[in-house]
């Protein structure tokens, strides 16, 4: 904004101020984050970077510890054991973004867990409708929570923990005097238990990778043609490359076991659809600008209070959808479903894979890649035949480590702002 | 007060009626009387600077013409038109976009987003960054502004004369005819100031009507062609923003009488023990 206009008839000329600060002003925002510089992943690139690095890390020293650590088979575990904890975090990441908390997705995941096992065992629902059914009791609950955290202006710490113990005791009411119920409904078992044929894996691979391309190239040449600033053609083709690779890699590496575990492509098919709702859509953007001032927000003409509460409807939904994953996973529903360390690594693994607890700032990949991290860090002591102290004590300290490192990029953030 | 309209203000331009007219503007909260039958007129392609001590009320004017706080009594023309401003909503359907003392922006977005926030253009399901990104260049080259190298920038990593710059474009974004800036230049250096002054002049040229609050008197007068002074809740005179206004603007401001300036009733004064601070002083 170098004052080179004519000067207004009014006031007086505002002076020859080509100043040195201008360029200086100038300069400053070029080291802020540059054009184009879309992230490997959708959110920060360096995050996802920093998590990929963390990741290597502990699957090379539980490699040199053990080498069954890095097998097909255990890294085929490995997948089964996070799908449902990730599909709990998708929605952790969309709360976390308005810099809210959602302390009941654990205890919202063993309902829905038990709701299936009911309704289909008990009451012999074919068990589509009883996974729908869960999915609602979940949505049902979020809109309740979400509601009284919006239009009561109540804490949603508070409010989720008031949730966790309610759900937690309706769990209990649902399942009964059993406490446990063994689920044999194949439509229900098959969601984690079963694999895509080898060749359906290949295609499946091969098409994800042609539209990722496809999409990216095309994306490209609608900027070109709006003479808008483009990504260098290195860092594309590098990023571009090493996402296909790892595609590829992965895709085989399991296919030399059982193959692509179904649940595993439900995950990343519902990181990928929220991941554009939060990047691409209207309300996602709106939900980032509600985690980043909701004052601002609200005064843009958007209705905050709706696009949270929804966040809280889609959060709930999501842990329910993961409750039925685990579920089907155990083949049974027990009075222990959705308790213990689900909340917590659920909340842990965005958090250590880079969303800030602050708001406004992450992206849904952190709900696979955090995930991948906790479920790593877990299967490797496991392979270890570690205590679960240390286990607890280890996972506490890789979310304790992530929370400063956010704190502390929070903290540099704001004394850079602002001149 | 008794000291009104002093020297003729300008009139810029339109042979028309203003583009806003407040008549009787009135605010009370509970016994506070906050305005007390304020008029205020601003035209198109005016630069009306609002004035005040603290507390004289120019918030509360500000959030009666935007709809935040509504006034309880007075009338409102716009361009001749009487209307009602009872919600946010309906200020900024008539046209007036108010920049926040606060900016209001989200500093995790960049500056496209925040341009947009609140009607992002869309393309099917999605938002069309592209057009959005074409229509923020050309909104921030059309208001001439050169200090953002890359409208990709997070807002959060901007100077202050930066963000105010991205806050006033994105006040443009409406097409408004009327623009409201709260002190603008509160937490400014001098070279932003400069900057966020161009600006303002930027959009009188424009034909805008700009009312500018502000405490810096030195901004006021190089960029208003007109000055209103708030006292007490209270239309305190307005002035031609020419330099020779200027003792009667601070006069205005502080409540002592233009005649009387705060110096000489001291030595002459024969009044007992009260004495700068008699605000009714007889002339």
């Amino acid at each position: 904004m170098s004052t080179v206009s004519p000067a207004p008839a009014g006031g007086p000329p505002p002076a020859e101020q080509h100043d040195p600060t201008a360029s200086a002003v100038s300069l400053e925002a070029r080291d802020g984050r540059q054009t184009g510089l879309k992230a490997i992943f959708g959110g920060g690139e360096a995050a996802s970077l920093r998590v990929l690095i963390v990741l290597a890390l502990i699957w090379i020293v539980f490699t040199i510890a053990n080498d069954r650590f890095l097998t097909a088979g255990n890294l085929t575990n490995l997948t089964l054991q996070v799908a449902a904890t990730g599909t709990i975090s998708v929605g952790v990441v969309l709360v976390l973004l308005l810099g809210e908390i959602d302390l009941s997705v654990g205890a919202v995941s063993g309902v829905a867990g038990s709701v299936v096992g009911v309704l289909s065992v008990q009451h012999d629902w074919n068990g589509w409708l009883a996974i729908v059914a869960a999915l609602l009791v979940g949505a049902s609950i979020g809109l309740l929570q979400g509601s009284i955290v919006t239009w009561l202006g109540i804490p949603s710490f508070v409010i989720t923990l008031a949730g966790l113990l309610t759900w937690q005791g309706v769990q209990l009411k649902v399942l009964g005097e059993q406490g446990t119920i063994n689920i044999s409904d194949p439509v229900i078992t098959n969601l984690a238990n079963t694999f895509l044929a080898e060749s359906l894996s290949w295609i499946v691979a091969i098409v994800a990778i042609a539209l990722l391309v496809g999409g990216t190239v095309l994306g490209r040449r609608r900027r070109a043609a709006a003479d808008l600033e483009l990504e260098p053609m290195i860092r594309l083709v590098v990023r571009l490359a090493s996402i296909a690779i790892a595609i590829l890699v992965a895709v085989y590496v399991v296919n030399q076991d059982r193959g692509v575990p179904v649940s595993l492509c439900i995950l990343i098919g519902l990181v990928i659809i929220i991941d554009a709702v939060v990047t691409r859509t209207r309300y996602g953007r709106h939900v980032l600008a509600a985690g980043g001032n909701e004052e601002a927000t609200r005064r843009a003409g958007i209705p905050t209070k709706r696009v949270k509460t929804i966040v809280f409807v889609l959060a709930s939904t999501l842990a329910a959808a993961g409750g039925v994953l685990a579920a089907s996973r155990l083949l049974a529903v027990n009075q222990s479903s959705g308790t213990g360390d689900v909340l917590l690594l659920a909340i842990a693994g965005p958090v250590i894979a880079g969303v800030s607890l602050f708001g406004g700032r992450g992206s849904v990949w952190a709900a696979l890649l955090g995930a991948l991290v906790i479920g790593s860090i877990s299967n490797g002591m496991d392979l270890l035949a570690f205590e679960s102290s240390v286990k607890f004590i280890v996972t506490g300290a890789v979310l304790a480590g992530a929370v400063i490192l956010d704190a502390l990029a929070r903290k540099r953030r704001l004394s850079q702002g602002r001149s | 007060m008794s000291t009104q309209t002093q020297a003729d203000a300008p009139r810029a331009s339109a042979g028309a009626g203003p583009l806003l007219r407040l008549r009787g503007v009135t605010k009370r909260f509970g016994a506070v009387q906050a305005l007390a039958d304020v008029d205020l007129d601003v035209h198109a392609g005016e630069v009306v600077a609002l004035v005040g001590d603290n507390g004289a009320g120019k918030s509360t004017l500000i959030k009666a013409i935007s709809g935040v706080g509504p006034a309880d009594e007075g009338t409102i023309e716009w361009n001749g038109h009487n209307v009602k401003i009872g919600a946010p909503g309906d200020a900024t359907g008539l046209g007036i976009a108010v920049v926040y003392q606060d900016l209001a922006l989200c500093d995790n977005l960049d500056v496209v987003a925040n341009l947009h926030l609140g009607r992002e253009t869309r393309r099917g399901p999605f938002m069309d960054e592209i057009a959005m990104e074409r229509e923020a260049r050309s909104l921030l080259d059309s208001l001439a502004v050169r200090t953002l190298r890359s409208v990709r920038a997070e807002v959060g990593m901007l100077s202050g004369g930066q963000r105010q710059t991205v806050a006033i474009a994105r006040a443009m974004t409406g097409d408004p005819k009327m623009v409201i800036l709260d002190e603008p230049t509160a937490a400014l250096g001098v070279a932003q100031t400069e900057q966020v002054l161009a600006l303002v002049s930027r959009l009188r040229e424009r034909g805008l009507g700009v009312i500018l609050i502000s405490h810096n008197l030195a901004d006021v007068f190089q960029v208003a062609d007109r000055i209103e002074v708030l006292r007490l809740g209270r239309n305190g005179g307005s002035y031609a923003a020419r330099p020779d206004q200027r003792q009667a603007v601070v006069a205005a401001i502080t409540g002592v009488s233009e005649d009387h300036p705060a110096v000489a009733p001291v030595a002459a004064a024969p009044s007992p023990s009260t004495t700068t601070h008699d605000d009714g002083a007889p002339a």
